[in-house]
Parts: structure tokens; C-alpha cells; sequence
């Protein structure tokens, strides 16, 4: 039993019960459970209004007074101690008239008798009761979540164990990337831990915000020392005795001596549930947060109103307010809080706010990204109003924009100039852009990275830069981070008219960049992730379109072989389901034939699918295959599991990747074939399968100049000669039929795999995103392709070996992996609906 | 009120920026999307251009791109979006405490 920590403030609140019997005190008693912020902060708005109305007790688990748990934080990370975060010390209870009972749960309430027990065994009468006891953090449910050494981060209790730990060094793990896990890895790793925070998530904080701003957090936080894992799902918690390392589910471990469990709070219903009170997520409260009980009050954390329950404090103190205006006989219903988040850690300015779903839809987004500055910004506006805004690395404006956000004010006029922040739209919340831009003195600057002024732009163009382009290659203006290009495009209308020249076009309209720009920069500047070329370049979107994300995919597939994680979500469908989508919505599957060769083993395997499957159809196609059709997403797993039986592989008929290796007979049965086509089909087709392209390629080798394969309509076409191979780059039957152009001409096969190689690589490299080689051909010219494939015997050779390094990771039949089970949701329904009962079945 | 709501699973099966379906005996299929800011929305899996299957398509924003002829679908709406007119009807859609629940009325409509 604690009795030694209990304190009583003012009276022992027995013997002050005892009083008010006989008597003493004839004023209605309301006791509070629940010394925290919401607790108090009634009390205090009730004293405000009413000061002699109510005798008051209240109850706090902890040992403490009432202090602000938000600044847990900056104690823990050595910004303040506990003295500075007291908002109430004794002497407000003592001056106010107020029995604090400190270290002493409630454990009962008795509704019928109107009283409540407390641990130590206390029985005290009540005429109103308030229940305010927060929340309980949320413990996932892993072996080891007892040991010694895993906390939460909850109250002081929490702190002090935390820097008990620090005190002793070492390494810990976080369990959660939110608000509150990310405050203690940062106070964590202040006081000289190793920290490594674990999210389940794949992006940080994903509640408040969006990836992009998820990406710059998780970058900023590794650059302070942090270990970041997402999509990091734990296993189990493992010690002997006391914690010594978290495992997870993908079999890493992390060594740690304190383990934080920050992956969510849970309101504290307990108390309530067991004395009958109507319980949803929270304790149901009414507008004056009255319970089911007309005598019983509920506040804060542990309430749920009108569906909702709240984490944060803003929503306490509107709480509160109508409920001391409810003591008091006045009424001022509570209507529901609108919330924003800020993250305390010092240095890293992050603020989100409203909701971004826009459920009536209608919604915009306006997004400003400065690369150079680390900052990005996204309003989501609907009905010309403010309903969402994520702020990273610039957050001044947060308040102002939070402000109009629950003032609900119409911002169509000032619409253009929003994203700039406050100072920019209420200066010129009127104007017109072009004018704002005109006004500017000669000496103003536009590019900052580049340190140049509106008067050298404007001679610039004045001297014959017309273009975006040439702006950026003579005077460098918008060239780097490119967060002037607006004023400097502003700056070409201004003083060419209407001979400003559109530039290359551009990507697709979620950036000013083309295809050419982006993918030199992911290779200079080496980046890693979609979310960060978003950033570094400017996206205007939150998380681009159907057009530029397949295309940011390939290039970061193709620049980083074996590292870059492709983004499933990132790809059409057909490449997502490794089959092509038919207009009924069901699917074809091309099983591969090598070099167009076949046998019995596998044509038995294809008639018994299209059997046991009920395949409507089944054709041999253009490209000297087999297509069944007709199969439902959810069979493609088992159907391929049936053809891998037989041993094949995907066709990649669906894919932006090597189609098929059309072959004819050749030298081995033809009265006129000259080489082996057929096996060199075969051995090109090996070496090139399964390899991820800017668009479908085609290969073809015909064993003589009658060209019975149409190699000279292929992306690649080899046609034997007696004197060797004619190597045809170029080609294409499709929709504007061009022949190919020739190389060259090689004497082994071995040379017409190598150039091959290299010239696929070549493409995969340099062309634009769905360019075919015979249009990005007529653009580079065959000429530079001779010369880096033909003339430049080093160059080919580096070509070769890279397309061989990234192969060495890309064959593995895609089939093979979905019928071992995975992505195994992509097949499968996530519930079933029977109208019978209408129940969901999952 | 009980039993309004469908309780279909959890937010986590589905794919961020993804999209997992569900069949209703006797009526349409519905789709329920998952948005890169983890948003959810579910519509009838049918666009309204010629009924292909939206769960396949690309998610990006609040929107889907249909998989056979690139129309956008705004999810909160169901609405084509640009040049395109038509419109996919939605389903309430809502969390609660990590399930995902459909409105039970919308659905037997869709079945209807
Ligand atoms: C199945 C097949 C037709 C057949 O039954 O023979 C076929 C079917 C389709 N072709 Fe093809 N093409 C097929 C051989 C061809 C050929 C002939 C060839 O490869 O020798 C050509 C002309 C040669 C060429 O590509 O240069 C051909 C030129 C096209 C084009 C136009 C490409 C162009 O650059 O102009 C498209 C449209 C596109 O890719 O954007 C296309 C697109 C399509 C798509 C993928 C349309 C689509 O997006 O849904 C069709 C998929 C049907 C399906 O679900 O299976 N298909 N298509 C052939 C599959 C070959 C294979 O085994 O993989
Ligand atoms: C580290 C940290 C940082 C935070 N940062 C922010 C922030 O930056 N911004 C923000 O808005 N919010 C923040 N919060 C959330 C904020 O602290 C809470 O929203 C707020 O404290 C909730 O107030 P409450 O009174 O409902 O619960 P609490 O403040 O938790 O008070 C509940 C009290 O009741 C006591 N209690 C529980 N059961 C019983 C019982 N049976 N008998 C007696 N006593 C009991 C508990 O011990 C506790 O002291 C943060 C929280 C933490 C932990
Ligand atoms: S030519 Fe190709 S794309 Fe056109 S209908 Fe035939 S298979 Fe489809
Ligand atoms: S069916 Fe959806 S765009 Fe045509």
C-alpha cells in the first residue's frame, strides 16, 4: 500500500466529508478523477465563474500536482524541468479550498450510492462527479511487452525512467513514428542514445502528414543521428530478465536497453464501463459533457462526443469551458473541436491541420516546394475555403491559415498568393501577379540560389533568351532549385508579349520539368525515393499522377538495379498483375515460349489450364505464343502456379519490358538459313527477359535475308547472313510502320549478344518514359547511336555490363513470387457481402 | 444504431494507394480505396465509361485512373473528372478504431 506518498492537501478529505455531514459544509460536493490537464483546467473554469458553488475533491493517480503534460517533451530532452511545467502547485489547491488526494486511483463508483473508492480503500459521497482520466497508452500485444525496460511515454513516472536510461548509455528502441514517439527518440538521442525508431507505417507521422512532408522528416531525422525503419513491424520484445532487443517480422534485430512504446493512446473507460455508463470509443458525454448519468460529468482525453475522441489539448479547453458553463446553469453547448499538430522538437518546424480527405470532393491542392530551403507546403482547399494544410520547414504561417481554416473564410480572392504565406496575400490579395511582378525595382531579386536580379534577367531575354531554357543556360535565373520559375516565366510575358517560346514539353502537369531534366537529376544528384525527386524538383502535386509516377518508378528502377524497392501502386495495372486486363475485366496470360519453341510437356500444361480454369478462349498470338483468356483476378496465382509446374515463366506480355524473340526455323531445318536463328532467338531471349524498359520491346532474328521473323520491323532485329549477323536497330509495326535502321554488321553470335545488350541498355538508359526505340531513334539519331555502340568499344562494353548487373536482379519470374503467395491481397477480396443477412464475411 | 455499418476488415489490408474489393452477392462489386494520405473511400468498382474495373486503376491523390481508358475518377464524388461526364456511385465509407466499415444501407442500394 502507498500511503506514504499520499498527500492530502488542505484537510484529510475523510474528515472534511465527515464535516460537510453534520453540517459544516452545506455546499454540493463535486469530486473529480483525474489530476491531469482537463481535470484542473474544469476546476479552474468553473472557480472563474462560480467560486464558493462547490465543495471540491480531486483525485490524481500520479504523485505530482497538476502539470502540462504536453511539455514532457522538452523535459526530457533537458529544455525545462519539472518545476517550470507545474501549472497548479499546492498553493492553488490550498487557496482555493480544494482536497487533493495524490497517488490513490479511484477504483469504484457507485452510482447508486452516489460515491466513489479509491485504492487505499477511501469511500467519499459525491453530488457531482467528474471523470477525467485521459487516456492509457495503447501496448501492442508482442511477447516481452513486460520485461523491464519497456515504457510508455505518458507522465513524469515516464520521464524519469527514460533518463534513468539515458543516464546508463546504450542503445534505444521507439515503437511508433507519431507525434509522441518522435518526441522521445529526439529527447532520447539529446541525452546520448543510440536510438532507432520503429514505424509500422511506410511514412512517418502518416496521421498529420502527407509523404512528402513524411520523407523530409524521416531525411532530417537521420541527418540528426536517428535510426528510421518504416514498414518496421515487430515481432516480439526479447530479454533475459530485462529488455535487451526488439525482433521483427522480417527477422532483424535491434539491440536495445529501453524499449518506448509510443503507437497510440486508448481513452481511460475502464472505471466508467464498470459503473454502467454508456461507453463508445470514450465515455459518451452530451454538449455540457454530461454522461449517460445525469450526476456524471466526463472531460478530455476519455470522452467520446458526437463520435469523435480527441489526443490533444485544444479541444480540453473548449471542453471545459462548456462545462463550467453547464455547472453554472448557462448554456453554451460544446460543438466539436477542429485540431492541429505541431512537433516539439527543436529545429524541425512541422504543422498540419484540418482534414484532408475533402469528403464532398471538389478539392484542390496548392503546393509549394523549395527544394534549397527544405521547405513544402500544401493547402487543400475546398469550395474556396481552407480544410487542410501540411506545413514542413516553414511554419509561420500555420496559425494564420489554421485560423481561416475554422473560420471557414472564403480564400478565392486571395487564392493565388495563399501558399506565400500571410505578408505576401494581404499585401497583395488584390493584385494581379503580372503586376506584382512588373512593380519590382530592377535590383530585386528573383533567383536567390543564383543570386540574380530582375534587371540581369531581363536583359538577358533582351538580348535573345526567349525560353525558359535560355534564361536558365545564360544568366542561370531558375536553373538551380527552380522555386523562381513562376516569377521568371512572369518576367518572358512581361517583356516578350506574346513571343514568349514554350519550352521542351514538360513531364505531365504536376511538374515544369521534362523527362530529359528529371532523369539527368536523379543521377546527379543521386536520389533514392519518389517522395524525394518530388521534393528536390518541385512537384506540384502531393503525390503525382497516373502519368509521371510509372515513369519516376522506371528511372529510379533503372538508376539504382538491386535498391530502389519498386512501387507496386506506382505501376498500370497489367504490370501490377503480371497479366493483361481485358475490357470485362478479367485477364489474359501469356506464359513464355522461348525464341517462339514449344513442347509437349508445356502445351499439356497450357490445355490443362484452360480446362481447369474455364478459359473462353485461347489463341496463338503475333508474337509466336500462347494467350488464355478469361481468368479472374483471383485465379491468377493458381493458374500460374500450374504453368510454373511445367516450367514456364511470365511472357511479360503486359510489360514496358522485353516482349517476346520471334525466331524461324534457321539453319538447323531451313534449305536457305545461314546461322542458327532459332538458338541465338533463344539466347538472346534468356539474356533479355524479365528486363524493365522505357516501353515494350520486341526482338526477332531471321536465319536469312527472306526475313521470315520481320526482324527488320523489331526494336532489335538480327538477320544471318553467311559472312555473319546484320544487327537492325529501330524498327516498328505498329501504329506508324517504320523499317529499321542497320547498325552494323558483326561475325559471331557472341558480338550480336554483346551489341544487343549494350544497345538495350543504351535505351533504358537515355529514352523518355513510353518512347519505343524507333521514335527515340529519329530523335537522337542513328549516327550517335552507332557511335556509342559501334565506334566506342569501352563504352559498349560498360553499357553491356550494367544491363548485365541489372538483370542479375530482375529475373526472377514475377509469376513464381505471386504463386508463393505474394502480394497475395492484389488477388484476393477483403470481404464478401451476403445479402441474405447482409453480413460482411472478411 | 447497430448494424448500419459493415465491418470489412482492417485499414492495413489495404495498400496505400492502393485498393482491395468486395464482392456483393447478387449486386455490384464495391472497391474500397486507400489514399496516399490514408484516406478511404469506397465506389462501386464499375467506371462510368465502359465499366471497367476502378480497383486496378492507379490511385494518385484523391482520385483513380480507370485501367482501360485512363479516365480520372474523383473518389469522394465518383465524378469523371476534365473533359470526361459521368459518375460511379460512392459508399459511406468510415474507420473506427482501425476497421474499416461501409455504410450497410449504400451496399444492399448497390445490390439493388
Ligand atoms: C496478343 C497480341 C495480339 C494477338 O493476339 O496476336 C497483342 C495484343 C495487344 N496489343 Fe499488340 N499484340 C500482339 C502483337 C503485336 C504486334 C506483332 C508483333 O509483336 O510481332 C504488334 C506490331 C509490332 C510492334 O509492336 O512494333 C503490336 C502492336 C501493338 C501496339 C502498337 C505499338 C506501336 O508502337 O505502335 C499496341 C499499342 C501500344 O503498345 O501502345 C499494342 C497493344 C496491344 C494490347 C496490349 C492492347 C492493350 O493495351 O490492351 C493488346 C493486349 C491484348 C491482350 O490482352 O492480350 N500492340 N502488337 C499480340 C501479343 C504478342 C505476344 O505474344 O506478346
Ligand atoms: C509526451 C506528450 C506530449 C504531448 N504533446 C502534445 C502537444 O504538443 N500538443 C497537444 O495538443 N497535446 C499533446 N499531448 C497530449 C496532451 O497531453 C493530452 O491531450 C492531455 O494531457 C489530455 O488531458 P486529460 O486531462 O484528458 O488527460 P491527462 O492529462 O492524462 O490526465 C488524466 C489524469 O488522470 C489520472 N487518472 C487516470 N485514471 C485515474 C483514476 N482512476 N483515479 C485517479 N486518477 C486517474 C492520470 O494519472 C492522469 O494524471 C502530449 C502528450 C504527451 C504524453
Ligand atoms: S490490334 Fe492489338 S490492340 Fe488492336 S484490337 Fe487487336 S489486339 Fe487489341
Ligand atoms: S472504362 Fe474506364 S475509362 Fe473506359
Amino acid at each position: 500500500m502507498d500511503f506514504q506518498n499520499q498527500r492530502a492537501d488542505d484537510k484529510d478529505p475523510a474528515a472534511a466529508e465527515e464535516g460537510a455531514r453534520n453540517g459544516a459544509d452545506q455546499r454540493e460536493h463535486l469530486v473529480v478523477i483525474g489530476n491531469g490537464m482537463a481535470g484542473c483546467r474544469a476546476v479552474e473554469e468553473l472557480l472563474a465563474r462560480d467560486p464558493g458553488r462547490y465543495r471540491v475533491t480531486i483525485f490524481g493517480a500520479e504523485p505530482h500536482v497538476n502539470y502540462n503534460r504536453i511539455m514532457l517533451s522538452p523535459v526530457l530532452a533537458g529544455e525545462k524541468t519539472f518545476d517550470d511545467i507545474v501549472i497548479n502547485g499546492h498553493d492553488w489547491y490550498a487557496d482555493n479550498g480544494i482536497s487533493l488526494v495524490t497517488s490513490d486511483a479511484v477504483t469504484a463508483i457507485d452510482r447508486a450510492a452516489k460515491t466513489v473508492t479509491s485504492r487505499s480503500g477511501r469511500t467519499l459521497g459525491y453530488d457531482r462527479l467528474l471523470i477525467a482520466t485521459g487516456s492509457d497508452p495503447f501496448i501492442i500485444p508482442v511477447p516481452g511487452k513486460d520485461l523491464p525496460g519497456v515504457i510508455s511515454f505518458r507522465d513524469m513516472k515516464d520521464v524519469d525512467t527514460m533518463l534513468a536510461a539515458a543516464d546508463a548509455g546504450g542503445d534505444a528502441v521507439v515503437i511508433g513514428g507519431g507525434l509522441l514517439g518522435l518526441e522521445a527518440a529526439h529527447g532520447l538521442s539529446l541525452r546520448g542514445m543510440k536510438v532507432t525508431v520503429l514505424h509500422i507505417m511506410p511514412t512517418l507521422m502518416e496521421r498529420q502528414l502527407d509523404e512528402a512532408a513524411g520523407w523530409l522528416l524521416k531525411t532530417a531525422l537521420e541527418g540528426r543521428g536517428q535510426t528510421v525503419l518504416t514498414g518496421a513491424d515487430t515481432a516480439e520484445i526479447y530479454g533475459d530478465g530485462k529488455v535487451e532487443g526488439v525482433r521483427l517480422k522480417d527477422g532483424r534485430d535491434i539491440p536495445a536497453s529501453l524499449v518506448v512504446m509510443a503507437v497510440g493512446i486508448r481513452p481511460s473507460v475502464a472505471l466508467a464501463r464498470e459503473a454502467g455508463l454508456d461507453i463508445g470509443r470514450g465515455i459518451k458525454v452530451d454538449d455540457h459533457m454530461v454522461t449517460s448519468d445525469p450526476s456524471i460529468l466526463a472531460v478530455g482525453e476519455c470522452v467520446e462526443h458526437d463520435g469523435n475522441v480527441y489526443g490533444l489539448v485544444a479541444p480540453l479547453w473548449d471542453m471545459c469551458r462548456s462545462l463550467a458553463d453547464g455547472l453554472v446553469g448557462k448554456a453554451n453547448p460544446y460543438r466539436g473541436s477542429v485540431t492541429s499538430t505541431k512537433l516539439k522538437v527543436a529545429g524541425l518546424d512541422v504543422f498540419s491541420a484540418g482534414d484532408f480527405s475533402g469528403t464532398g470532393g471538389g478539392c484542390e491542392d496548392i503546393v509549394l516546394r523549395d527544394a534549397s530551403r527544405g521547405v513544402y507546403k500544401r493547402l487543400i482547399l475546398q469550395d474556396e475555403k481552407i480544410v487542410g494544410a501540411v506545413l514542413y520547414g516553414d511554419t509561420a504561417d500555420g496559425n494564420w491559415y489554421f485560423d481561416l481554416l475554422k473560420k471557414g473564410e472564403n480564400v478565392g480572392e486571395m487564392r493565388d498568393f495563399l501558399i506565400f504565406g500571410q505578408a505576401f496575400a494581404s499585401g497583395g490579395g488584390q493584385a494581379d501577379p503580372k503586376a506584382a511582378v512588373a512593380a519590382l525595382s530592377d535590383d530585386a531579386e528573383i533567383c536567390g540560389c543564383n543570386g540574380v536580379s530582375k534587371g540581369q534577367v531581363v536583359s538577358c531575354i533582351a538580348k535573345g533568351a526567349h525560353s525558359l531554357d535560355a534564361v536558365r543556360s545564360t544568366c542561370k535565373a531558375s536553373a538551380s532549385c527552380g522555386s523562381c520559375t513562376g516569377l521568371v516565366e512572369t518576367l518572358l510575358a512581361l517583356t516578350l508579349g506574346d513571343d514568349v517560346q514554350s519550352g521542351p514539353k514538360t513531364m505531365c502537369k504536376c511538374t515544369s520539368y521534362t523527362h530529359d531534366d528529371v532523369r539527368r537529376e536523379i543521377v546527379a544528384q543521386g536520389m533514392k525515393s519518389m517522395p524525394e525527386v518530388m521534393q528536390k524538383m518541385h512537384w506540384s502535386t502531393p503525390d503525382g499522377c497516373s502519368s509521371c509516377r510509372p515513369a519516376l518508378n522506371y528511372y529510379l528502377l533503372c538508376a539504382l538495379p538491386g535498391e530502389y524497392v519498386d512501387d507496386q501502386q506506382s505501376r498500370f495495372v497489367n504490370e501490377r498483375m503480371h497479366a493483361n486486363i481485358q475490357k470485362d475485366g478479367t485477364y489474359s496470360v501469356v506464359p513464355r515460349m522461348w525464341g517462339g519453341l514449344t513442347n509437349p510437356r508445356e502445351l499439356r500444361a497450357i490445355a490443362d489450364v484452360v480446362e481447369k480454369y474455364n478459359a473462353p478462349m485461347v489463341k496463338v498470338t503475333g508474337g509466336q505464343r500462347l494467350d488464355i483468356f478469361g481468368i479472374r483476378k483471383e485465379d491468377l496465382p493458381a493458374v500460374w502456379a500450374d504453368l510454373n509446374a511445367a516450367g514456364m515463366v511470365s511472357g511479360h506480355a503486359y510489360g514496358k519490358s522485353l516482349r517476346t524473340v520471334k525466331t524461324c526455323v534457321g539453319s538447323e531445318w531451313c534449305r536457305f538459313g545461314t546461322q542458327d536463328s532459332t538458338g541465338l532467338g533463344v539466347k538472346l531471349e534468356r539474356m533479355t527477359w524479365g528486363s524493365w524498359m522505357p516501353h515494350k520491346f520486341k526482338i526477332a532474328v531471321s536465319g536469312c535475308p527472306r526475313n521470315c521473323a520481320e526482324a527488320t520491323i523489331k526494336d532489335f532485329g538480327v538477320v544471318c547472313v553467311d559472312s555473319g549477323y546484320e544487327l537492325h536497330v529501330a524498327g516498328n509495326g505498329g501504329i506508324h510502320v517504320r523499317a529499321t535502321d542497320l547498325l552494323c554488321r558483326v561475325s559471331t553470335e557472341q558480338e550480336a549478344m554483346d551489341y544487343c545488350a549494350a544497345y538495350i541498355q543504351l535505351y533504358r538508359e537515355e529514352a523518355r518514359y513510353l518512347e519505343r526505340t524507333a521514335p527515340w531513334v529519329e530523335r537522337v539519331g542513328v549516327d550517335y547511336v552507332r557511335q556509342r555502340i559501334v565506334e566506342d568499344g569501352v563504352g559498349r562494353e560498360a553499357l553491356r555490363s550494367r544491363f548485365l548487373f541489372s538483370q542479375s536482379f530482375s529475373q526472377d519470374d514475377p509469376w513464381a513470387e505471386r504463386a508463393a503467395g505474394a502480394d497475395r491481397e492484389q488477388h484476393a477480396h477483403m470481404a464478401q457481402v451476403r445479402p441474405i443477412n447482409l453480413e460482411a464475411v472478411a | 444504431m447497430i448494424g448500419e455499418w459493415l465491418d470489412i476488415g482492417w485499414l492495413g489490408e489495404i495498400p496505400v494507394r492502393g485498393s482491395r474489393t468486395i464482392p456483393v452477392e447478387g449486386g455490384e462489386e464495391i472497391a474500397v480505396f486507400r489514399t496516399g494520405d490514408d484516406k478511404v473511400f469506397a465506389l462501386v468498382n464499375r467506371c462510368p465509361h465502359k465499366g471497367g474495373p476502378l480497383s486496378q486503376g492507379i490511385v494518385h491523390g484523391h482520385s483513380v485512373a480507370c485501367p482501360l481508358h485512363n479516365w480520372n475518377i474523383a473518389l469522394a464524388t465518383g465524378e469523371a473528372q476534365g473533359e470526361d461526364k459521368g459518375c460511379t456511385p460512392t459508399i459511406p465509407v468510415k474507420i473506427d478504431g482501425g476497421r474499416v466499415l461501409i455504410c450497410r444501407a449504400s451496399t444492399v442500394q448497390a445490390a439493388a
